[in-house]
C-alpha cells in the first residue's frame, strides 16, 4: 500500500488516511442548482484561471449547452434542460439562510434589469408549464476515488484538503483513470497525452483563496467551504425548498454512506441525476477489486492445473 | 414571412398548426427526448449523451495486449510441461512464442501511453488497488524469465538455469494471463465491470486456446497431444464462462450481440469451436492440426477484440450506466418502505 490509498469503506478523513497528519479541514463544493441561471461564469473563470485550452467552439444544438460534458478541457460544465413541467413554485425567492419557507420578501437579488420576477404579473396560471434546469457540473473529489485508486504511477494523489489532483509531471498517459471514473470527469487531452481535471484550484487554496468558479458565480449557486459546514447548509436548504413546495428538490452526493463514500463536491438537484447526465447510484469500482483478484487467482490456478493435466497419462 | 397563399380554393401551403411543445422536438423517433423523460427504453438521460467519458484506448494496442498476454502466459505453461515431459519441439515453439508475445504486449502497452517516455513511472509505486500497477510488476518479473527460457533454448547454452527459468515462467504465466481481467473489469465500464466474476475464466480459457493453437501450428503430431487437449480445455472454459457472463448481465448480453463486438464474438465462437473440434478429432494429421491451430489463434484474438469493443459500446450508451443504477435505487427505496 502506498500512502495514497484510501482505507476501504471510505475514510471519514481522507486526507488523514492518505498520510497528511496535520491537515486543514476537508473542503468542497455545494452546487445549489436551484439558483443557477446558466450564465457559465464558472466555466469561463475556470478556463481563465487554469489556462485551459479552448474545447471547440461548438454549439450542441440541443440546448444552450455548448461544452457538452466534462472533459480534459472542460472542468466546469453547465447543463441546460428544458422541461414541459409546471414550475412547482420553483423560484429563487426562498431565502437561503434561516428565513424559512415564508421567505417571499427575501428574494435573492440576481442583479437583473427587472422589477418583478418573471411570471409574477401573470399569476400562477399564466406562468406556463415549463421550466429550465441548469446545473454546473464538476469533479466530485470522491472520498473513495476510483481514478486515484487505479492510477499506476501515483500521478493522482489526495491533497491535504481532501481533494483529488493530478500531478502532470508524473502522469504517463496510460488513461486508466478515464474509464475508472464513474462520473465521466477525468479525460485525456489528445495533443498532450496526459489527463486533466478539476483541481479545486489547488493553487488558490494554498493562498487562502476560494476556487475561481465559486468566486465568479453571481448567484452563489456554487458554494465553496468546509465540507461539514456545506453539508449542514445543504440540508437546511433542501428542507426550505421542500417546505416552499419545490417537491423535486433533493441532494446528490452528500451522503458519506453512498457508493463513493460521499462526494467532496455535491449538488442540490431538481430532478433525477441522470437527467443532468449524472449517474443515479455510482459505486467506486475498486470496492469489487478484492473479489476480482480472488476470481482471477482461481482462474490462474485453473489454467495452471488444466494445462498441467494435458501432460498427464499415457503418451498418445 | 408567410409561406401560405390565399387562393380561391382556400389557403394553400399553410404549415400545420404549430405545436411547439417543450420536449416534443426530436430529430429521430428513436432519439432521446430533449427533456430527459423516459418514454422508450425506460430510462432518462442528458440528451442521450454517455455518462462516462470516452475510453482513450486504441483497440489494436489494448485488445492486442489482452490477447498477447494470454498467449504468452499459457505458452509458458505448455513450454514447461513439454520440456519436463520430453517434447523438445513443442517446448521450443512455446518458449519462442511466450517471448515474442510478451515483447509484443509490452510494446503495445507502451505504444498506447500518451507519454511513452514515461513508461518507467509505472514502477514508481506498487499499488494493489491498481491492476495496471500490479500487472507492471508482474511483467517485470515474468518478462525476464520468459526471455531467459527462450534464449537458453534457442542458443542451447546454460541448460540448467534455462529449465529453472522455464518453470518460473510457467508459474507466473497463469497470473499474467489472468490479471488482464481485473485490469479491464476494475473500471466503470458496464460490460467489463459487471462481468468481473467470469472475465478471468474467459481470458485464461482464451489464452489456453491460443497457446494450444500455436502449439498445433508449430509441433509435429508426435508431440502435439498436450496442445490438442489444451485446445479442448481452453475452448470449453472460455465458452462456458462467456455463456454464464451473458446470462447474468444485460449490459454484457446486449453489447455482445450487436455492432462490431457482435460480429467479432460470433466469429470467435465459430473459430474456437471449429479449432477445438478439429484439434480433438483430426489433430494427429499434420495439416488438420495446422488449420485447427490457426483457427484457435484467430478465435482467441477475435474474443479479445470483441470484448474490448463490447466495453466501448456499453460506455457509449447511457442505458447501461443508468438502468442498473436506477434499479438499485428503486430496490433500496422498496426495501426501505417495507
Ligand atoms: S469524480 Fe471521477 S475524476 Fe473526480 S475524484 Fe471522483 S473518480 Fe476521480
Ligand atoms: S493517465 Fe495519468 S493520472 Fe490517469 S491513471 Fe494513468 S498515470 Fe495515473
Amino acid at each position: 500500500m502506498t500512502a495514497n490509498d484510501p482505507a476501504p469503506g471510505g475514510p471519514a478523513d481522507p486526507a488523514g488516511a492518505a498520510g497528511h497528519p496535520d491537515h486543514p479541514p476537508r473542503v468542497g463544493f455545494f452546487t445549489d442548482t436551484s439558483v443557477c441561471i446558466g450564465c457559465k461564469a464558472c466555466e469561463v473563470a475556470c478556463k481563465e484561471w487554469n489556462a485551459i485550452p479552448e474545447d471547440g467552439l461548438n454549439f450542441a444544438a440541443t440546448s444552450y449547452d455548448n461544452s457538452g460534458g466534462l472533459g480534459a478541457d472542460t472542468w466546469r460544465h453547465v447543463a441546460f434542460i428544458e422541461q414541459r413541467r409546471p414550475l412547482g413554485r420553483q423560484h429563487t425567492g426562498v431565502a437561503r439562510d434561516g428565513a424559512g419557507p415564508a421567505g417571499e420578501a427575501a428574494a435573492v437579488d440576481l442583479g437583473m434589469p427587472s422589477f418583478e420576477r418573471p411570471g409574477d404579473g401573470a399569476g400562477a396560471d399564466g406562468r406556463g408549464e415549463f421550466r429550465w434546469l441548469m446545473s454546473s457540473d464538476v469533479c466530485k473529489h470522491c472520498t473513495e476515488a476510483a481514478c486515484l485508486d487505479v492510477c499506476p504511477t501515483g500521478a493522482l494523489f489526495r491533497t491535504e484538503y481532501g481533494t483529488v489532483v493530478v500531478q502532470e509531471d508524473i502522469c504517463n498517459g496510460c488513461g486508466y483513470c478515464v474509464p475508472a471514473c464513474p462520473y465521466g470527469v477525468i479525460d485525456k487531452r489528445e495533443d498532450d497525452g496526459r489527463v486533466w481535471k478539476c483541481t479545486m484550484c489547488y493553487d488558490r487554496l494554498g493562498a487562502g483563496q476560494q476556487p475561481a468558479c465559486a468566486q465568479a458565480c453571481p448567484t452563489d449557486s456554487i458554494q465553496f467551504g468546509e465540507l461539514d459546514e456545506l453539508r449542514e447548509r445543504a440540508a437546511r436548504r433542501v428542507t426550505d425548498l421542500q417546505l416552499a413546495g419545490v417537491d423535486s428538490a433533493r441532494l446528490y452526493g452528500e451522503d458519506p454512506g453512498d457508493g463513493v463514500g460521499g462526494a467532496g463536491a455535491f449538488f442540490l438537484l431538481l430532478d433525477d441525476p441522470e437527467v443532468y447526465g449524472l449517474p443515479p447510484d455510482p459505486v467506486v469500482t475498486t470496492r469489487d477489486l478484492p473479489a476480482m483478484w480472488r476470481h482471477a487467482g482461481t482462474a490462474a490456478a485453473v489454467l495452471l492445473a488444466g494445462l498441467a493435466a494435458t501432460f498427464l497419462g499415457r503418451r498418445r | 414571412m408567410s409561406t401560405s397563399d390565399v387562393t380561391r380554393q382556400g389557403v394553400r401551403g399553410a404549415r400545420p398548426a404549430r405545436d411547439a411543445l417543450t420536449g416534443s422536438a426530436r430529430a429521430r423517433p428513436d432519439a432521446p427526448r430533449r427533456d430527459g423523460r423516459a418514454p422508450e427504453g425506460g430510462f432518462r438521460s442528458y440528451y442521450g449523451r454517455p455518462v462516462l467519458n470516452r475510453i482513450p484506448w486504441a483497440a489494436r494496442d489494448i485488445a492486442g495486449y489482452l490477447f498477447l498476454g494470454g498467449l504468452a502466459g499459457s505458452s509458458s505453461v505448455l513450454a514447461a510441461g513439454a520440456e519436463l515431459s520430453g517434447r523438445p519441439a513443442l517446448a521450443r515453439t512455446m518458449k519462442a512464442t511466450a517471448l515474442g508475445a510478451i515483447t509484443g504486449s509490452v510494446a503495445a502497452l507502451v505504444n498506447d501511453l500518451g507519454r511513452p517516455a514515461r513508461f518507467v513511472n509505472m514502477l514508481r509505486v506498487c499499488k494493489p488497488t491498481s491492476p495496471m500497477s500490479v500487472g507492471s510488476w508482474l511483467l517485470a518479473g515474468y518478462g525476464p524469465l520468459a526471455g531467459a527460457a527462450a534464449a537458453t533454448e534457442l542458443t542451447g547454452r546454460f541448460r540448467r538455469p534455462g529449465t529453472a527459468a522455464t518453470v518460473g515462467a510457467a508459474l507466473l504465466g497463469p497470473a499474467v494471463a489472468a490479471y488482464t481481467a481485473p485490469l479491464i473489469c476494475d473500471t466503470a465500464v458496464p460490460a467489463w465491470h459487471e462481468g468481473y466474476r467470469e472475465m478471468p475464466f474467459v481470458f485464461t480459457g482464451s489464452g489456453a486456446a491460443a497457446a494450444a493453437g500455436v502449439g498445433l501450428l508449430g509441433s509435429p503430431p508426435a508431440e502435439n497431444g498436450p496442445a490438442r487437449r489444451a485446445a479442448v480445455f481452453g475452448a470449453a472454459l472460455e465458452t462456458a464462462a462467456l455463456a454464464r457472463m451473458r446470462r447474468r448481465t444485460a449490459a454484457v448480453a446486449d453489447t455482445h450481440r450487436g455492432g462490431r463486438a457482435g460480429v467479432l464474438l460470433r466469429a470467435a465462437e465459430a473459430l474456437t469451436a471449429t479449432g477445438a473440434l478439429g484439434a480433438a478429432v483430426l489433430g494427429r494429421h499434420r495439416w488438420a492440426a495446422r488449420v485447427s491451430g490457426a483457427a484457435l489463434v484467430a478465435g482467441s484474438a477475435c474474443t479479445r477484440f470483441g470484448i474490448f469493443y463490447a466495453g466501448i459500446a456499453s460506455a457509449e450508451d447511457p442505458r447501461y450506466t443508468v438502468v442498473p443504477q436506477r434499479e438499485r435505487v428503486r430496490e433500496r427505496a422498496a426495501a426501505g418502505l417495507a
